[in-house]
């Protein structure tokens, strides 16, 4: 196996008395597809939260390609190479498709101020690359035909996959789906989780929080159970599934 | 004879101050155009105005040198003002910077070198109406620009969502500082253009009521599309003309005539017309859509 592109070590979250995050450390390695799975209230959005740094951690240390990641603002986590979507969908509404993806394409494009304001050519031709782009991930995401619909005229499905389209447009090493099926029929699960292993093939890293276990055993190489803020499984999935402290976390001790 | 003299004096005004109304509308403009609802620009007007006088009268130099100076000063004023206060939000924002355009008022009613409250006088008179309205069309041209570009996404992004904006790469920061010193710079130029065409500036030009005219310019226009503020300011700067006409024959004084339709203009738009005028054509086309039958 190759070595991790993220490391989370020891990693502590504390809103006031509650401990969101209590001292988790796993690791996601390069091309993988990395499960974060739990009960509700497990502290798995928190981790993508702290990751992204949307939060700062009370303690322990995140890594991305050996070099830290905790303390820095977003959009220099951004710029790193590390993309998210969000759990309650966050497009902007009054953005079409399309233009919301080309805000994601914010770190990949270097046009130029003078040439843009003086109407020069070359400006065009940047702007028509970068739509093409963005239409060309519309299109990878099934949603070739809602280019130009504003975001919030689009079904939820549909909203979940601009918000991937929109993520991707970075050309993230690390993608954070935060439950990127939620509200989907299972055909649209499916093409979701062709996706993710797509992207995967792609060379990219994804970590995956999920409540569709069907999904989470498919898709990913590894997964991490947390329960309560601490790591309580890790591995493969054909593992995790059997593990007794999963079980137990999930439907409880036996009696 | 005298009388066509008279009637082009006051034309000629109005027409100024709709150009200058305009520009102190985008002024607002910008920083709204990111979210951010920052009311110094009466502050910022008022350094660029007496920036501008000071140089032409006290230092002799040349008009050009004090607009670019009148636009310059509050930029650079805006970055340790912006700083700051950027980090409040919606009206925690608004009170701060109001709290710094009466904090320079008040600084120039106590400033004897600039004559205190009653302010500068006999300033050369060197801008002319269409110099007024050529630079008012050079902010819109590239205020337009910047729409549907990659910054003009970034600033939209900010306004709709700023998190998830920050999350996509964007220094949401430097684009709100960024906007606020453009609008700085907008609301001096303004200021130091009205200082030399009016011949005089005193502190009470730039209370509070003033940047209160420039959010309802901007509001009543609409936000939407770039030439709404400046639409705002024209209608709401007319406005006042055609009430001196009319109030005669009502029994009312025109300055609280003013003030009571410039109010319900503000109820009406801000009710039935929330983007502003600059909506008002595709209000029009869905009523029309609505009556007809299906």
């Amino acid at each position: 196996m190759s070595a991790p592109l993220l490391e989370v070590g020891a990693l502590e979250m504390a809103f006031g008395g509650v401990r969101a995050v209590d001292g988790a450390s796993f690791a996601v390695a390069a091309g993988q597809v990395h499960g974060l799975i739990g009960p509700n209230g497990a502290g798995k959005t928190t981790v993508i939260n702290l990751v992204s740094g949307l939060l700062a951690p009370t303690a322990g240390a995140i890594a991305l390609e050996g070099r830290p990641l905790h303390g820095l603002p977003p959009h220099r986590i951004a710029a790193r190479g590390v993309a998210r979507t969000f759990q309650s969908i966050r497009l902007f509404p009054d953005l079409s498709a399309r233009d919301n993806v080309l805000v994601g394409q914010h770190l990949r494009r270097r046009p130029s101020l003078a040439a843009r304001l003086l109407m020069l050519p070359a400006s065009r031709a940047e702007e028509r690359q970068a739509s093409a782009r963005a239409d060309a991930l519309l299109e990878r995401v099934g949603l070739a035909g809602r280019i130009h619909q504003k975001a919030r005229h689009l079904s939820y499905g549909e909203q979940r996959r601009v918000e991937i389209a929109r993520a991707l447009a970075s050309e993230p090493h690390l993608l954070l789906l935060d439950e990127p099926t939620a509200g989907m029929n299972p055909v649209e699960v499916q093409e979701v989780a062709a996706l993710i292993r797509q992207v995967a093939a792609d060379g990219r890293s994804v970590l995956l929080v999920e409540h569709n276990v069907r999904l989470v055993m498919d898709v990913c190489d590894t997964i991490t159970v947390l329960n309560f803020g601490r790591v309580i499984a890790d591995g493969k999935p054909a593992a995790v599934a059997v593990d007794p402290a999963v079980i137990t976390a999930y439907l409880g001790a036996p009696a | 004879m005298e009388w066509l003299l008279e009637e082009y004096a006051t034309y000629q005004s109005t027409v100024a101050y709709i150009g200058l109304n305009g520009l102190l509308a985008l002024s607002v403009y910008t920083t709204l155009s990111c979210g951010q609802l920052a009311l110094g620009n009466a502050g910022f007007a008022a350094i660029g105005a007496y920036a501008a006088a000071l140089l032409t009268m006290n230092a002799h130099a040349p008009f050009a040198v004090a607009l670019l100076a009148a636009a310059a000063l509050p930029a650079l004023v805006a970055v340790p003002l912006g700083l700051p206060v950027l980090r409040l939000k919606g009206i925690f924002l608004a009170i701060a910077t109001i709290g710094f355009g009466e904090v320079v008022r008040i600084g120039l009613v106590n400033w004897e070198y600039v004559n205190g409250a009653q302010g500068l006088v006999a300033i050369p008179q060197k801008a002319s109406v269409g110099l007024i309205w050529i630079l008012l069309g050079v902010a819109l041209l590239l205020l337009w620009r910047l729409r549907g570009s990659k910054w003009g996404f970034a600033l939209e992004a900010i306004r709709q969502d700023e998190p998830a904006a920050r999350t996509l790469g964007i220094d949401t920061t430097r684009y709100k500082l960024a906007m606020l010193m453009v609008g700085a710079a907008l609301a001096g130029l303004a200021g130091g253009l009205e200082a030399h065409f009016t011949f005089m500036v005193a502190p009470n030009g730039f209370a509070f009521t003033r940047v209160v005219d420039m959010l309802v310019f901007a509001v009543v226009g609409g936000v939407a599309a770039v030439w709404g503020p400046i639409l705002g300011a024209a209608f709401l700067t007319l406005l006042p003309e055609v009430l001196r006409e009319v109030s005669p024959h009502l029994g009312i004084e025109p300055g609280p005539l003013r003030l009571l339709v410039n109010g319900l203009i503000l109820l009406a738009v801000i009710l039935f017309l929330p983007q502003g005028l600059v909506s008002l054509p595709r209000w029009w086309q869905e009523r029309r859509g609505a009556r007809r039958p299906a």
